[in-house]
């Protein structure tokens, strides 16, 4: 397929639309002089990959996706930065290593290596449409992988201790 | 819709992340670049999971999973940050040497 | 409840392997028999959690898990005396496909109610059961009480889980559940540094073995596409020729894992170590759990060993190692100045005996000494820790004279003894005789090898006897050399020793030839019986029965003449060197006032001094020779080939490791993200690779 044909489907215009601001957005976290700033365009990138999930169909992990990490996740992390006092605003501190050049180029031979990968494994394959609702979510969660909820909901539990614990300052 | 830019979209996100994870000195924004690499992994997941159809949502189950499970690190993280800061007064990773023998 | 009827539906669906199928009560407890290797491990994390909110700070719970498991065993073990039945369950838990081409590696839980089982089962329960009441006694006070009865029923149950299971992957969980187990209670006292060395000695000790358990294992699943002992077995019954191909190094992989955890020479090193946990740590992992193990799976997989083609080249090796174990080991005992350690040397040399029947080819003889063995040296460990107790001391040169200050733990440890120096007509005599007519009937044909192990035994049979009538003399006779006043153990103590001297005493009683067989019948209550051939006698061998009771009282004599003397009183010495004499002597002052002048002088002064020759002459002669002759032995075994030769080979290989650390380690950093940056780089290459040659 080539571009010129993809390109025309309507449905591709919108996912350039959202992936590119993605793209931007990702591009600013990881390099941005101002931690809030970072903090506040990984939103823009969350957001972006929720609009994916509901063209995909997956509803009710876009809205999860929305709550837990727009709404809680990134405010946990404004936090971090208030507490840890990291610098705000364009300051002296350093932010970033001095050699960028080996991780950028690291990275980008992971780029390479994964679409050589994926370009290999899946040439021209078609998404098919559908809608998945959340009442099936529910029942696959409930009857095949209730076992897996049970642990994770138990991960989050040692989780919540354990943040509290080390968090917490010692009675002296 | 092809599969394909959805991983290429995916694999540029984690590729961006693993930048950030190598590059960034402070502790808060390699986390940051933690979640941008999550992100793009459940991106996979759920493109998957649509291509394939199948009757168990493996896919979609699995990133709520990887959410879930994303939001119990950061938590734990930032608490780790959070301690490491009170006792040595910053949260660059780079001065973390303590592993060393 | 959900969960349990899943899984007991899944029970009654599963294959059963039936060979008899007991109907009625009996069947039900044979469905329900999964409970035994479940109740402790429930029952661990239950002290885990709530232990220190119960009144006995969770000491109720680990005992009544033993007590369940005992009461249950021995049910079992009369309904299988009553009608032998064999039955095994098997559960799938997952399957998954490892590589292609190698069909999918099923994961199953099983259970397998037969009569080895069942032995196993009632000997971990009734020693366990009363080395848990010993040990609240023994353990009161400690810092971590209930800690310490989490690791000891985690380790009660990894055996059992162990000895429960019907698959080779099973049998590896509970394996290092045990290691695990005895890791954490070796090193309960951690704060002390060489406890935890010596945990951490055994850890990585065991673990070297346990990689020969694992390829043997791996080995031989993958071979016959399943890890149920059954199937592995069935495939030698049916001459399976891709098995007998792989045969040799299956068994000699997994007797390396068994000489691991039994101890036998070169990894015998652990064991005496492992004496630096609490007593009742070293009772029950002498007895029951752990160092039994190794036999276990040697009877497990016996009909592997004994048939044509298969295991059968690895006898010799078995033989040979169990026998020079046996002897050497127990030379150690004769110098050791701790009382635990002569105990721990004395297993290995045990072990020893029962390795060296099984290379011989005597199943039911090895397993018998097991059976026996489980209880006297459970015995033995819980005197000595009761004189421990009382003393505060392990040394015997701090002890003497414990006979009138601790009179239970005195009269329980000499049975103990004397079981264990197989003295008629205590347990030890029986299994000990069964094991050395069996070496000489020497069933798998091997010749001179087996005619040289039975030199060994019976020597070894001397040298048992020869320590321990040592460590009984200088630790109950002659004058307390100690500081404070030695006490009685309080009664939570004295009635498990009690009750497992009645059971050393008697245990031995349900194997003796030509009269009494249930021990037989018990181990034939399995599929692929062992016991065809010339495995089991019709009646006691009278030469082999006599020589063993010769060496054993020669030992005892041999000990008498040599420490009874370190009693620093002479009244004491003269008292035991002339027993007969002596209390004439002693009213000598009576008679003093009617023959002083007349007859006593003339006559009694010299068959006393006639006597006291004979006595210093001959009999010392011969046994001082013996008694030289063992101690020189053992002098030069301990310093040579194990404090110089074992010990020089581990330090040099510890060498070797450290200055591979000291380059290796400038690539340590301590930064993070240069890991990562590694991990990174791996991958990618890695992928890379399988993307060229995949």
């Amino acid at each position: 397929m080539s571009f010129g044909d993809w390109i025309t489907q309507s449905e591709n215009i919108v996912f350039l639309v959202i992936a590119l601001p993605m793209v931007a957005g990702a591009v600013m976290v990881v390099t941005s002089r101002n931690v809030v700033h970072a903090a506040l365009t990984l939103i823009l990138t969350l957001a972006g990959s929720a609009a994916l999930f509901l063209m995909l169909g997956a509803e009710f992990v876009a809205w999860t996706l929305v709550l837990v990490y727009i709404g809680a996740v990134i405010v946990l992390f404004l936090f971090g930065i208030m507490i840890t006092r990291a610098p705000i605003g364009r300051d002296a501190v350093r932010l970033d290593h001095r050699r960028r050049w080996p991780a950028a180029l690291v990275a980008a031979s992971v780029f390479a290596v994964i679409v050589t990968a994926t370009s290999l494994a899946f040439p021209d394959t078609e998404i098919a449409e559908g809608v998945v609702r959340t009442d099936s979510i529910g029942e696959v969660l409930f009857n095949r992988f209730v076992i897996p909820f049970e642990v994770v909901s138990l991960v989050l539990l040692a989780a919540l201790v354990g943040g509290i614990v080390l968090a917490r300052k010692d009675p002296e | 819709m092809i599969v394909n830019q959805f991983l290429v979209l995916a694999a540029l996100l984690f590729s961006l992340g693993i930048y950030g994870v190598l590059v960034r000195r402070n502790a808060v924004l390699v986390l940051l670049s933690v979640e941008l690499m999550l992100t793009a992994v459940n991106i996979n997941l759920v493109a998957f999971g649509s291509m394939l159809q199948e009757s168990v949502l493996t896919g979609q189950i699995f990133a709520l999973f990887v959410i879930t499970v994303a939001a119990a690190e950061v938590g734990i993280g930032l608490a780790i940050v959070v301690l490491i800061f009170r006792n040595r007064s910053s949260s660059n990773i780079d001065e973390l040497d303590l592993m060393k023998w | 409840m959900q969960a349990l009827n899943t899984v007991l539906a899944y029970a009654e669906e599963a294959a059963h392997h039936l060979e008899t199928d007991p109907g009625g009560f009996v069947g039900v407890m044979v469905d329900w028999a999964w409970l035994i290797p479940v109740v402790p491990l429930v029952l661990m994390f239950a002290i885990v959690f709530f232990g220190k909110r119960l009144p006995l700070k969770g000491w109720e719970l680990a005992e009544g898990s033993m007590a369940f498991v005992a009461i249950y065993g021995v049910a079992l073990l009369i309904a299988n005396w009553i009608e032998p039945f064999t039955v095994e369950h098997h559960v799938e838990i997952a399957r998954i496909g490892v590589l292609p081409g190698l069909g999918d590696l099923v994961i199953e839980w099983g259970w397998v109610v037969d009569g080895l089982s069942i032995m196993m089962y009632t000997v971990v329960g009734v020693v366990g059961f009363f080395v848990f009441t010993y040990a609240k006694g023994y353990m009161e006070g400690d810092v971590r009480f209930t800690f310490f009865f989490a690791s000891f029923t985690l380790f009660a149950g990894g055996m059992l889980v162990l000895v429960s299971s019907a698959n080779m992957m099973q049998l590896i969980v509970g394996w290092e559940l045990v290691g695990v187990a005895s890791y954490l209670l070796i090193g309960h006292w951690w704060e002390d540094h060489a406890n935890n060395a010596a945990a951490i000695k055994a850890f990585i000790t065991n673990k070297i073995a346990d990689v020969g358990l694992f390829v043997g294992v791996i080995i031989a699943g993958i071979t016959v596409g399943s890890f149920r002992f059954t199937d592995v077995l069935d495939a030698v019954e049916a001459g399976d020729s891709a098995l007998a191909r792989v045969g040799f190094w299956v068994g000699l992989a997994m007797f390396v894992g068994a000489m691991g955890k039994s101890a036998q020479m070169p990894f015998h090193v652990w064991l005496p170590d492992a004496m630096a946990g609490p007593t009742p740590v070293s009772s029950l992992m002498h007895a029951a759990t752990m160092v039994t193990a190794g036999v276990y799976l040697l009877g497990r997989m016996f009909p592997f060993y004994q048939a044509e083609g298969f295991g059968d080249d690895v006898k010799l090796w078995i033989i040979l190692i169990g026998g020079f174990t046996l002897f050497f080991t127990g030379l150690l005992a004769l110098v050791q100045d701790d009382i635990k350690k002569v105990l721990a040397y004395s297993t290995l040399s045990q072990l020893g005996y029962m390795t060296a029947a099984m290379g011989a080819g005597a199943y039911t003889a090895g397993l018998f000494h097991l059976f026996t063995h489980a209880f006297f040296k459970g015995l033995l460990f819980l005197a000595a820790g009761s004189v421990i107790h009382g003393v505060h001391s392990n040394n015997m040169s701090d002890m003497g004279g414990l006979r009138k200050s601790m009179p239970t733990t005195y009269w329980t440890f000499l049975i103990g003894s004397l079981a264990l120096a197989g003295v008629f007509p205590l347990a030890g005599f029986w299994s000990k005789d069964e094991i050395l007519a069996s070496v000489k009937a020497d069933a798998f044909g091997l010749g001179s090898a087996a005619d040289l192990v039975l030199v060994l035994a019976i020597l070894g049979a001397f040298v048992t006897a020869f320590y321990m009538a040592r460590t009984v003399y200088l630790t109950f006779f002659g004058e307390y050399k100690g500081e404070g006043h030695p006490h009685e153990s309080p009664r939570v103590m004295t009635y498990p020793l009690i009750g497992l001297a009645v059971l050393s005493a008697v245990a031995g009683w349900v194997l003796i030839p030509g009269v009494s067989e249930g021990f037989t019948h018990w181990l034939e209550a399995r599929l692929h019986n062992p016991l065809d051939g010339p495995l089991h006698f019709e009646s006691i061998d009278w030469a082999v029965a006599g020589i063993g009771t010769l060496m054993a009282l020669l030992g005892i004599a041999a000990g008498t003449r040599l420490w009874y003397r370190d009693a620093p009183t002479q009244l004491e010495r003269d008292r035991f060197r002339i027993p007969v004499l002596y209390p004439l002597l002693e009213h000598k002052y009576y008679f003093d006032d009617v023959y002083m002048n007349g007859i006593v002088k003339p006559t009694a002064g010299p068959i006393a001094r006639a006597t006291n020759w004979s006595n210093n002459v001959i009999i010392d002669g011969v046994v001082n020779f013996f008694g030289a002759t063992a101690r020189f032995l053992s002098r030069y075994v301990y310093g040579w080939a194990d404090q110089r030769g074992i010990d020089l080979a581990i330090n040099a290989a510890a060498a070797a490791a450290g200055e591979t650390g000291s380059v290796v380690r400038r690539v340590q950093t301590g930064k993070v993200q240069q890991y990562a940056g590694a991990l990174f780089v791996g991958a990618i290459l890695l992928v890379i690779g399988f993307l060229i040659f995949g």
